[in-house]
């Protein structure tokens, strides 16, 4: 299972490190975010609650860069 | 610029005009040091309060060492060691350097969507005899719709109503303008640029190929380059070791001098670490080299290449062998009439007529080619038979048409009784036959039992493979593979003429994989094989090889899934073309790489030396930052 999300980050680095922490969520089984076109793709695990796991994706990249923006 | 960027430039004007004015202020009124702190700390706080929040935040979160811990670091240190004007200076160019770099970054994004600018917004739908715009994705399949000149087509379709000229630039680069009529299918993303025509569509929006192309480029920078990567691993090292340098920096020498009896200066290192710090940026790595791919990635697109990953493009440049699919890759995958062979006072044109009438029956691909030759020689002399001339053959011409499996056909035409066929056929019919031509296959044709003549068919190469072949030896291919499942003969004379170095004939699908795989394991870990086929039948192919490149893929789904490269139009010069926009993109990687970590190096040294001052140290990270994004934007302007 697989989905796109817009994403607001002003900088590169923190692209990166919103990337990390969205990947380290429990659920998601990869995340690839693209700064040139403000992408996030996530791909869960069979049988994940989308939703919850991108609120939980969406509290762990505030922790690593406040100013950031995922619009689910 | 977004209301974000409007908003930081009004308190980067309000911060400026206040250091300007207590600038003067101070100079003339000499202030006690606690009053000029506290004034010093309005424009602080103006043009700082966000990063001093996302720094705190950040020590919060435990993610410490990030750029906003250094710029609060390096600027707190100085308010306290009395540098109040540097103190604001330095975020105040802290903060012009973001924006600069935040609307450069937002400019090359825009460029590079406009390069891309082949999503329809409309397409136009009759409704109660009223066109009415309506979003493409609510139009369904099977819907007619209508393109005007200067429109683009939204969405894949068959033209039902009038015939027009298309202009596919924008999918294939190719700037020769296609003809269209009724009942030909078209594509969506081209401009029609003649005549109105009505389309019956044959694909959703969501699965036309307009919406493939779009899907694809915007997730290319999704796959991540080898050097992305490494500077994001660099990064995590980096900083946190800059930091405990900067650190270092500011405790250990004064101790030591303390420990030997000297003046400790403790003010003049820790200056000195703080504009180490501030120098230590890494921005500049981060944001230049996935901007350089992107911009390699859309300028590929532009000239209909186009790339899945930044990975592929990367690999692209480590490329030395190439492998070919022969059909429909370097030759037409058409068969053509090459030569015509008449015996016994036959003429080449009865020679032909002949076939062509005893053939008609047939949808081989072999007839096909026969009657097209006929057709197209019929046209040529715009002859005295009216029929002909209308590029149509008249049927009553032959008659009792007869299929000989794995032999030929008999028919009578205008009469007489004819035979076309292999050689096996003509022996059947007790004809002696001079089979003396070479290449592709050979229709012999027999004319009320004397032998009239033969005719050779055969793939013809692309005009452009043997030019395409030359360029990628001048781009630095080590052996070009040519696989193919024809007869020794034709696939030898084929690579012959369009200069191939290694041929491997008769091959059943399966070998073909195999001999990749051999390719693969012979050549050393570094250099990268590439695989080019039409898609069709080759897909297993395409995904073992390093790189697999599909051709002529416009609207081939297969094939756009199974590729790493797909080229728009059938041309084998792309693949030279797409080598040098990887090579060109990958050289501003490396020049970003080099310049970023030369300057940093060279200004910390200085820093740590004391000879460089926060005003160096800004631009080391600011301006190197800048230029490194200007030219990561000159990948999109690569040109053929």
């Amino acid at each position: 299972m697989k989905k796109t999300y817009g994403v607001e980050v002003d900088c590169a680095n923190c692209a990166a490190k919103m990337e990390e922490a969205v990947k380290a969520t429990k659920g998601v089984k990869d995340a690839s975010l693209s700064f040139m076109t403000l992408k996030l793709k996530v791909e869960f695990d069979e049988g994940a609650d989308v939703d919850a796991v991108m609120k939980e994706a969406y509290k762990n990249c505030k922790k690593v860069e406040d100013d950031c923006e995922i619009f689910l | 610029m977004t209301k974000k960027q409007k908003n930081v430039l009004y308190r980067i004007i309000i911060a400026a005009v206040l250091v300007a004015g207590l600038a003067v202020a101070d100079h003339m009124l000499d202030l006690p040091k606690l009053p000029k702190l506290l004034i010093y700390l309005v424009p602080y706080f103006v043009i700082g309060y966000d990063i001093l929040k996302k720094a705190g935040k950040g020590i919060l979160n435990k993610q410490v060492f990030d750029e906003n811990f250094l710029m609060a670091v390096a600027t707190v240190g100085a308010m306290c060691l009395g540098e109040f004007q540097e103190g604001v200076a330095v975020m105040l160019f802290y903060q012009i350097g973001e924006l600069f770099q935040s609307c450069a970054v937002g400019r090359s994004r825009k460029n590079i969507a406009a390069l891309m600018d082949i999503r329809p917004d409309y397409a136009n739908v009759m409704v109660d005899g009223q066109l009415k715009k309506v979003d493409p994705d609510e139009v369904e399949i099977g819907a007619e719709i209508v393109v005007n000149p200067g429109e683009k087509v939204p969405i894949d379709g068959v033209i039902v109503e009038g015939s027009t000229t298309l202009n596919t630039s924008a999918l294939t680069g190719e700037s020769v303008p296609r003809e269209a009529a009724c009942g030909d299918e078209i594509i969506s993303g081209c401009i029609n640029m003649t005549a109105v025509i009505k389309v019956r569509t044959t694909k959703e929006f969501g699965d036309s190929t307009v919406s493939k192309i779009l899907d694809l480029v915007e997730n290319s920078s999704m796959k991540k380059s080898r050097s992305e990567n490494f500077i994001t691993r660099f990064a995590k090292y980096y900083t946190p070791a800059v930091c405990y340098s900067a650190l270092a920096l500011a405790a250990l020498p004064p101790v030591f001098r303390m420990l030997m009896g000297m003046d400790a200066c403790f003010g003049d290192w820790v200056i000195r670490a703080l504009t180490f710090l501030v120098i230590s940026c890494p921005c500049a790595l981060v944001i230049s080299i996935p901007l350089s791919f992107f911009g390699g990635i859309g300028c590929a697109s532009t000239n209909g290449i186009l790339v899945k990953g930044s990975n592929y493009l990367e690999a692209l440049a480590d490329t030395k062998y190439i492998v070919f699919d022969k059909t429909g890759t370097l030759t037409k995958g058409v068969f053509e009439v090459t030569g015509s062979y008449p015996a016994n006072g036959f003429t080449k044109e009865q020679l032909l007529y002949y076939a062509a009438y005893a053939e008609s029956g047939s949808s081989h691909p072999i007839s096909v080619s026969l009657k097209q030759a006929f057709m197209a020689s019929a046209g040529d002399k715009a002859s005295s038979d009216a029929e002909d001339a209308e590029g149509k053959m008249n049927l009553e011409h032959v008659e009792n048409i007869e299929e000989i499996a794995g032999h030929g056909v008999q028919a009578v035409v205008d009469k007489k009784q004819v035979a076309a066929g292999n050689a096996r056929l003509m022996k059947r019919l007790g004809l002696e036959i001079e089979n003396t031509h070479e290449g592709g296959t050979v229709v012999h044709v027999a004319v009320d039992t004397v032998y009239a003549g033969c005719i050779t068919i055969s793939d013809v190469v692309k005009p452009t493979s043997e030019a395409a072949m030359k360029a990628l030896k001048k781009s630095g291919i080590k052996q070009t593979v040519m696989l193919t499942g024809d007869a020794k003969k034709t696939a030898d004379q084929v690579a012959a003429q369009i200069g191939i170095d290694v041929v491997k004939s008769e091959l059943l699908p399966a070998d073909k994989v195999s001999e990749v795989e051999k390719l693969l394991e012979a050549k050393s870990e570094k250099e990268k094989l590439a695989f080019v086929g039409d898609g069709i039948n080759d897909a297993p192919v395409l995904s073992r090889a390093d790189i697999g490149i599909a051709m002529g893929a416009l609207g081939s789904d297969a094939a756009i899934e199974a590729a790493d490269i797909v080229l728009m139009d059938d041309d084998p010069a792309k693949i030279s073309l797409a080598m040098k926009i990887s090579l060109r993109t990958l050289k501003i990687v490396k020049q970003n790489i080099i310049f970023a970590l030369a300057v940093k190096a060279v200004c910390l040294v200085l820093g740590a030396l004391g000879i460089a001052n926060m005003w160096l140290a800004i631009f080391a990270d600011v301006g190197v930052m800048v230029i490194a994004v200007l030219n990561a934007t000159r990948a999109l302007k690569i040109r053929p």
